[in-house]
């Protein structure tokens, strides 16, 4: 049916247009999104609890490192390091390779404007296949979201971890427990009730920075959503005005279904990690 | 025996050098007919085309990466992808940055695009611009607003939408939007500002200028480029 587009009419029509090989990239760049946050989440947590960690040290530089990290990463606008760091990692990442790789190049790597590896130390090599290069985007980018989002995460935990009640880990150690015992066994486990609506808050953050995505050069929803949406002149198959709008409305649809699904996924959690705690909710249960 | 393994290795060595070769080819995607994402999801257009013949006439491997027009420069001398081929004129400015091939499209003259029957006033009105384009760059010279996009299709849609008077852009490429509007769009003016369209390289890489301008050179004298532009702009006579 979709064979002579120029042959179709209303609804024919619009269902080969909403078909077109273009536009189950932009359905799979729903998946992209999905996969960045995902995937950044452990390490967000991750980052999140080192940094904590860090800034409970008992060795003072580790201590300094670890504030030194939520400070700065916090007191920077986001897309200045969503800018800095895929760029800085990447050319880093090409200068060690190149050392490794290319040991006998003389050529300087800097040269003018141009930053000039040998062609092994390229990452990822200029003859991998485009999928590859596409990931690699994407690690950077899990990266840049993994430090940024990682520093309020370490706060958020730094801040659970102070407000355990103190007796609970006083009555612990009048049980003989160990220092390493009452952490894991006592203080961990309720520093999430006082964690969860922190973290809960900075998942939707997340969500909603996921555009971001768009500026790193990574195709998803936004890229195709522009893409598609613009004037389409009568050299595309499909030619159309100026639908922009329609395709942001869906976009705003996806992200508010996405954020009130988390919303209502994060009560429930509240909920049943609060059962037996003396916080407000534990007391209701 | 010992030529054979002699051959073998010169063999694989020149292969490793030219054959072999794979380049990657940066461009925006998001300017037709010179270059767009077609409903296949595909790069397509006459740079598609020529760019693949000149890799074909230069026996290169090539891939092609799509990249914003705003950051195109800097992506390409940090080594993203080897060289740009996306409708971008050769410019003293950028040839100070980058070093451009030969012209593969000839100058084209810009010109204004406003709404039909408006009065539209070239210096002092508001004006639309692609960000980073000569057009841009004209125009902040030329007395009027300039107010900047992303991409081209933005500045059409800041024409139609009231917020610019008009919008100065490559004629070949207003030129589609004027025809299919209905006789809501027109051009409202013309200045020629620019040279030709060539493809821009590192500063660094003598060697791919070199090859690529050769197969330029072949291409015009096969004809193959009068061919490509006749073919996605109209019927349109290139003297090469």
């Amino acid at each position: 049916m979709c064979s002579d587009p120029s042959s179709l009419e209303g609804l024919n029509w619009l269902w080969c247009y909403l078909t077109t090989a273009k536009h189950m990239k932009f359905y799979l760049s729903f998946g992209t999104v999905i996969l960045l946050l995902v995937s950044t989440v452990p390490f967000i947590v991750m980052f999140g609890f080192l940094g904590a960690l860090a800034r409970r040290a008992p060795f003072a530089p580790l201590r300094w490192f670890g504030l030194a990290y939520t400070s700065m990463v916090r007191g920077v606008p986001d897309i200045a390091f969503f800018l800095f760091v895929p760029i800085a990692l990447d050319q880093f990442v090409e200068l060690v390779r190149h050392k490794v790789k290319c040991p006998d190049v003389l050529e300087p790597i800097y040269q003018g404007n141009d930053f000039v590896v040998c062609t092994a130390a390229k990452m990822p090599l200029s003859a991998s296949p485009q999928w590859l290069h596409q990931a690699w985007g994407l690690t950077l980018a899990i990266t840049a979201f993994a430090i940024v989002f990682g520093a309020f995460a370490a706060n958020i935990i730094h801040g659970a971890l102070m407000a355990v009640p103190k007796n609970q880990l006083e009555t612990a150690k009048a049980y003989g427990l160990t220092d390493s015992q009452t952490f894991w066994r006592i203080h961990m486990p309720q520093m999430w009730v006082y964690a969860l609506p922190g973290l809960s808050n900075l998942w939707q953050i997340l969500v909603k920075a996921s555009p971001l995505l768009f500026l790193l050069g990574i195709e998803e929803i936004v890229y195709w959503a522009r893409e598609l949406g613009g004037t389409k002149p009568s050299v595309f198959t499909y030619p159309h005005g100026d639908w922009r709008m329609w395709y942001f409305l869906a976009l705003l649809v996806f992200y508010l279904i996405l954020t009130w699904g988390s919303q209502k996924a994060f009560e429930w959690l509240e909920n049943r990690l609060a059962k037996g705690t003396s916080t407000v909710q534990g007391r209701a249960a | 025996m010992k030529n054979l393994i002699i051959a073998t290795v010169v063999a694989s060595f020149s292969v490793g050098a030219a054959g072999a070769e794979t380049i990657r080819l940066g461009t925006e995607g998001a300017y037709p007919p010179y270059n767009f994402i077609n409903d296949a999801g595909e790069i397509d257009g006459y740079e598609r085309e020529l760019g693949d013949a000149i890799c074909a006439a230069a026996k290169l491997e090539c891939i092609w990466v799509k990249n914003d027009w705003d950051s195109i420069i800097p992506n390409l001398v940090s080594g993203n992808y080897d060289a740009i081929i996306a409708g971008m004129s050769i410019t003293a400015e950028r040839d100070e940055v980058i070093d451009f091939t030969q012209e593969y499209f000839p100058p084209d003259p810009s010109g204004y695009m406003g709404m039909a029957g408006a009065k539209v006033d070239l210096k002092g009105g508001i004006i639309a611009a692609q960000v980073n384009t000569i057009q841009a760059a004209y125009v902040a010279e030329s007395g009027a607003t300039l107010v900047e996009f992303a991409t081209p299709d933005e500045t059409i849609a800041a024409v139609k939408n009231g917020e610019a008077d008009a919008v100065l852009a490559d004629l070949a490429y207003l030129d589609q939007f004027v025809k299919e509007s209905n006789g809501t769009l027109a051009f409202v003016g013309e200045v020629s500002i620019g040279g030709g369209v060539g493809m821009g390289v590192r500063e660094s890489d003598t060697a791919l200028k070199n090859t690529f301008d050769m197969a330029i050179t072949s291409l015009k004298a096969d004809g193959t480029v009068t061919k490509l532009i006749a073919k996605w702009f109209d019927g349109r006579v290139a003297n090469y």
